[in-house]
């Protein structure tokens, strides 16, 4: 049964990709890349990647979207319905996809446990993460402490998009730009309203949810960052991004960021300190499994704050922008 | 306590955790100051490796403590080292003389965030360089990437913007090329450190996913280091970004990328299947002789001096993809060597172009005439550069185009059309140095500059420093040609 | 050729369709918006794949609780590398967005073909 849904939901997957290249308004594509990102999440699911399901749902079909409709606010709408005139492109693409469906012909059959890949590092991950840190989420494992300075470059590249997003919108904007009208958000609309004020609270909760309980179920710093941007983000169109500014000022924010790659990067350096190797958790503490697990949720703060502050900051970039007429 | 076995670690997260903080110094000058610091400390580190491992030594360390292939392993050797010098040493050398250059072309508000996006940049390239799992070099590209898309969207003319854009959309399908690749390797191995990923990749008994996997990685990487056809981002992207971070890329940016091709492809493939040795020469070897001939033509009749000197930039990574592209000892010791030396010549190059831009706003070669009555010091600096590119003996790139040469000659019946197109593409550079050297000291001049006088005496010192380093690593080559033949034996040890 | 195998194969070929699409969209468009758009579903189709291998038949989410340590779970570790692949993703077309906005601020258009002209 739930193959012939993942079929269902894999040729909807592909059906949605054609369409949005397919439509000449982009705000129909964005709309439509947001669905995409909610079809795939789905997928994610089916084939057991909770974790990714709930990152790829708050992350790609929530932020992405939000911040692309913020960027169609401040340019247009509308694509001209030409393409570029270049053959070759066809060409390089048909040979490409080719070669991959080429490939595919050996590739391990799914789910089959005696692939390759569940051979080598993927027991090893399972039988270890009780002993080493005696906690069940195993994802949460890998991504704090056995893969830690992966997931340490992963908040510096959100920091380097943050103020990639800041520097690059920091020039004055042109002559003659007005704020858009939408800036004092829904104020007016009822429904948005109250179902938004409703909902406000219970996402920020579930975030927390997420961000503190990451070691037991899905979940972790990322998806609480994303989590709780998102719920600042529906006060902000509800309320108004000035509104929004006032709660949580842009300072407060980059502090956040700052914060929180100072807290992941601190950690790994007073493990230097204490005798141990860079994000080596164990020293910080007498008993080794404690001392894991308190690293582990220390790194997932500082990354839960990072991402929360950047996105934010990402976002009021774009919002606070007035419009070129 | 004895931070040496920290060393590859701290190559990395000094940079990277500095990055935060840097935004925080407001002051005027504070962020430079710190930004400044940090590059040459990362310098330092560099070196102290650098010296430690033309001694023998080759540094490992655990990240976590988790030994490899659990958990990520970093790894410092002959050919790592060489990278790291030439990043930290760009990065270093631009910030020390660019001070007065990038104030005239960032405002002062977005300042530190523009030093923040230089060391992130910086952290980035390094821990490219000192990785040894695929999945942390994607990681780390990513953050060079993002940086350095920051940096060049810096850049005082809209026309930064497009080009920008250009090299994010580019770069991004190179890495994302990248990661397929890496996911397919894995899909048939279960590892991802590439030491591990040698010795398990033998064993595979379907390779197509493998073939495939080569494939991918290769492109994506050609992309990101702007081999020849799938160059066209870089220009452009060289031509508009301010002048230091020019300076920065230039020198290092895309030789990252080729250390990738070169370590993943001879790491983890070399070795394990008789027929990577010939798909490798047989693919890169035309791209990289087209490469050298039609770049170093354009590079000819181009009229930007900026984009001239990048065009250049697309023919010297011709020449160190040819080295190569033989698989043997002396075509890779030229390689790692040209690497080193058309680092130090693009670098101060690059530097002598930000010092003439202090007083001509119009870079066009045609307006440049007779700067050198006006600028005779940094124009000098930038002949004695320019000869090193083309590789006139007594110079750093004369070595390694006579290295070049020489492992040219072993390539069996059609050496002789090997060697005649380096040296036509030699002719070739020095018809273009020749006709930037003419304009400044022969033209008369066609705009007054905007104010008289030399550029400012930091920039002109280290643009003399660099200039005279190409003459030093010319006479004196030894440590630099140490450095590249131990990472050729290192990369060839692994076909034996 | 039972359900499940068709299911693998079916995965791949999908993610090589939409990684198709994704870079279609890239190269032949040349609206900037729209180009970013293909390359976040062309980033998408690599997750599917590294997400795809990651199922093992009969397992379930690698969360081990209490009493189920007996179980078959799936392979946690491309699940890790997709997070990351994820946030990578959203933080480059963050930085493209602003370049597009800023773009657009300057040229009056985010149309290829117009841009190249106005200069």
């Amino acid at each position: 049964m739930i193959i012939v849904f993942a079929l269902f939901l894999l040729t909807l997957l592909v059906i949605t990709a054609l369409a949005i290249v397919q439509t000449t308004n982009l705000f129909v594509a964005v709309m439509l890349t947001s669905i995409f990102s909610l079809l795939m999440a789905s997928n994610f699911f089916i084939l057991d990647a909770a974790d990714v399901a709930l990152t790829e749902a708050a992350v790609g079909a929530g932020i992405t979207t939000v911040i692309f409709l913020a960027a169609l606010m401040l340019t247009t709408e509308h694509e001209k319905p030409h393409l570029s005139r270049r053959k070759l492109n066809t060409v390089v693409i048909t040979i490409l996809a080719s070669l991959i469906i080429y490939a595919t012909f050996d590739k391990p059959r799914l789910g089959d446990p005696d692939a390759p890949v569940h051979q080598h590092l993927a027991p090893w991950y399972l039988e270890k993460t009780p002993e080493y840190m005696d906690f069940p989420n195993v994802v949460t494992a890998i991504l704090g402490s056995f893969r830690g300075y992966d997931t340490l470059g992963e908040v510096f590249v959100v920091f380097a998009a943050c103020i990639g997003v800041l520097f690059i919108l920091g020039v004055k904007p042109p002559e003659g730009s007005t704020y858009n009208p939408y800036r004092s958000g829904l104020k007016h609309h009822l429904i948005p309203q109250v179902v938004g004020r409703l909902l406000i609270p219970f996402l920020v909760l579930f975030g927390l949810y997420v961000q503190f309980h990451g070691e037991y179920s899905p979940g972790g710093g990322f998806q609480a960052g994303a989590l709780i941007a998102s719920a600042i983000i529906l006060y902000a169109l509800l309320e108004g991004e000035a509104a929004a500014l006032r709660a949580v000022p842009r300072s407060v924010l980059l502090g956040l960021v700052i914060g929180g790659a100072t807290l992941y990067g601190g950690v790994g350096v007073v493990c230097i300190l204490m005798g141990g190797n860079f994000l080596e958790y164990t020293v910080l503490l007498d008993n080794p499994v404690a001392a894991q697990q308190t690293g582990i949720i220390l790194i997932e703060a500082g990354v839960g704050m990072a991402v929360c502050g950047a996105l934010l900051s990402i976002f009021h970039a774009f919002a606070a922008r007035p419009m070129r007429v | 306590m004895d931070l040496t076995p920290h060393l590859p670690a701290l190559q990395v997260i000094v940079p990277m955790l500095s990055a935060p903080l840097i935004v925080l110094l407001k002051p005027r000058g504070l962020a430079w100051a710190g930004a400044t610091a940090v590059a040459l400390l990362s310098f330092a580190v560099a070196l102290n490796m650098a010296i430690a491992i033309s001694d023998g030594a080759h540094y490992r360390y655990d990240m976590g403590g988790w030994a490899a292939p659990y958990g990520i392993e970093l790894s410092v050797g002959a050919f790592s080292s060489l990278i790291l010098l030439i990043v930290t040493g760009a990065a270093a050398t631009a910030l020390l003389a660019g001070r007065a250059s990038i104030d005239s072309q960032i405002e002062p508000d977005r300042q530190p965030m523009f030093y923040a996006a230089w060391l992130l940049a910086l952290a980035g390239l390094a821990g490219i360089a000192v990785s040894a799992d695929a999945f942390n070099i994607f990681v780390f590209m990513e953050i060079s990437s993002l940086a350095s898309y920051v940096l060049i969207a810096g850049g005082p003319n809209r026309r930064a913007l497009p080009a920008v854009f250009k090299y994010l959309v580019m770069g991004t399908i190179g890495a994302t090329f990248y990661l397929i690749g890496v996911g397919l390797v894995y899909m048939m191995t279960g590892t991802l450190n590439l030491a591990d990923m040698e010795a398990r990749v033998g064993a595979v008994d379907d390779i197509n996913p493998i073939l495939v996997a080569a494939g991918f990685i290769t492109i994506g990487l050609a992309l990101k280091a702007a081999v020849f056809p799938l160059h066209v981002w870089l220009p452009n992207a060289y031509t508009h970004s301010p002048h230091m971070v020019t300076v920065f890329l230039a020198a290092c940016a895309t030789k990252v990328a080729i250390y990738v091709l070169i370590r993943f492809d001879f790491f983890v493939f070399q070795s394990n299947f008789d027929w990577h040795g010939s798909h490798f020469s047989s693919f890169l070897m035309p791209l990289g002789l087209l490469g050298i001939l039609v770049a170093s033509a354009v590079a000819m009749f181009e009229g930007h001096i900026k984009r001239l000197l990048a065009m250049s930039s697309v023919a010297q990574i011709g020449y160190i993809i040819l080295g190569a592209s033989f698989v043997t000892q002396d075509g890779l010791t030229a390689s790692a060597a040209h690497l080193f030396n058309h680092a130090l010549a693009k670098g101060g190059l690059f530097l002598a172009i930000a010092a003439l831009a202090c007083h001509y706003d119009d870079l066009r070669l045609d307006r440049l005439a007779g700067a050198a009555r006006s600028m005779p010091w940094t124009s000098a600096a930038l002949a004695i550069c320019g000869f090193s590119l083309v590789g006139v003996p007594g110079t750093a790139g004369f070595i390694s185009k006579w290295l070049l040469i020489d492992a040219a000659l072993d390539q069996g019946p059609f050496a002789w059309l090997l060697v005649l197109i380096i040296l036509a593409s030699s002719l070739m550079a020095l018809a273009y140095v020749w006709r930037i050297v003419e304009t400044l000291y022969k033209k008369p001049a066609v705009v007054q500059p905007s104010s008289a006088g030399e550029a400012p005496l930091e920039l002109l010192l280290i643009t003399w420093l660099i200039a005279l380093a190409n003459i030093g690593f010319g006479l004196f080559p030894q440590f630099p040609l140490n450095l590249a033949s131990a990472a050729a034996e290192l990369l060839m040890g692994h076909a034996l | 050729m039972n359900l499940l195998e068709l299911l693998g194969y079916f995965n791949y070929w999908v993610f090589a369709i939409v990684l198709m699409v994704g870079l279609y969209t890239v190269i032949a468009k040349i609206n900037l918006v729209k180009k970013l758009i293909g390359l976040s579903i062309f980033q998408s189709a690599v997750f599917l794949m590294y997400i795809t291998m990651d199922k093992v038949e009969g397992g379930t989410a690698p969360i081990i609780l209490k009493g189920m340590e007996g179980n078959v779970f799936s392979n946690p570790l491309p699940q890790v590398l997709i997070l990351t692949a994820i946030v990578v993703g959203v933080s480059t077309l963050a930085l493209g967005l602003a370049i597009v906005v800023r773009i657009y601020e300057s040229y009056g258009t985010i149309e290829e073909d117009e841009i190249l002209d106005a200069d």
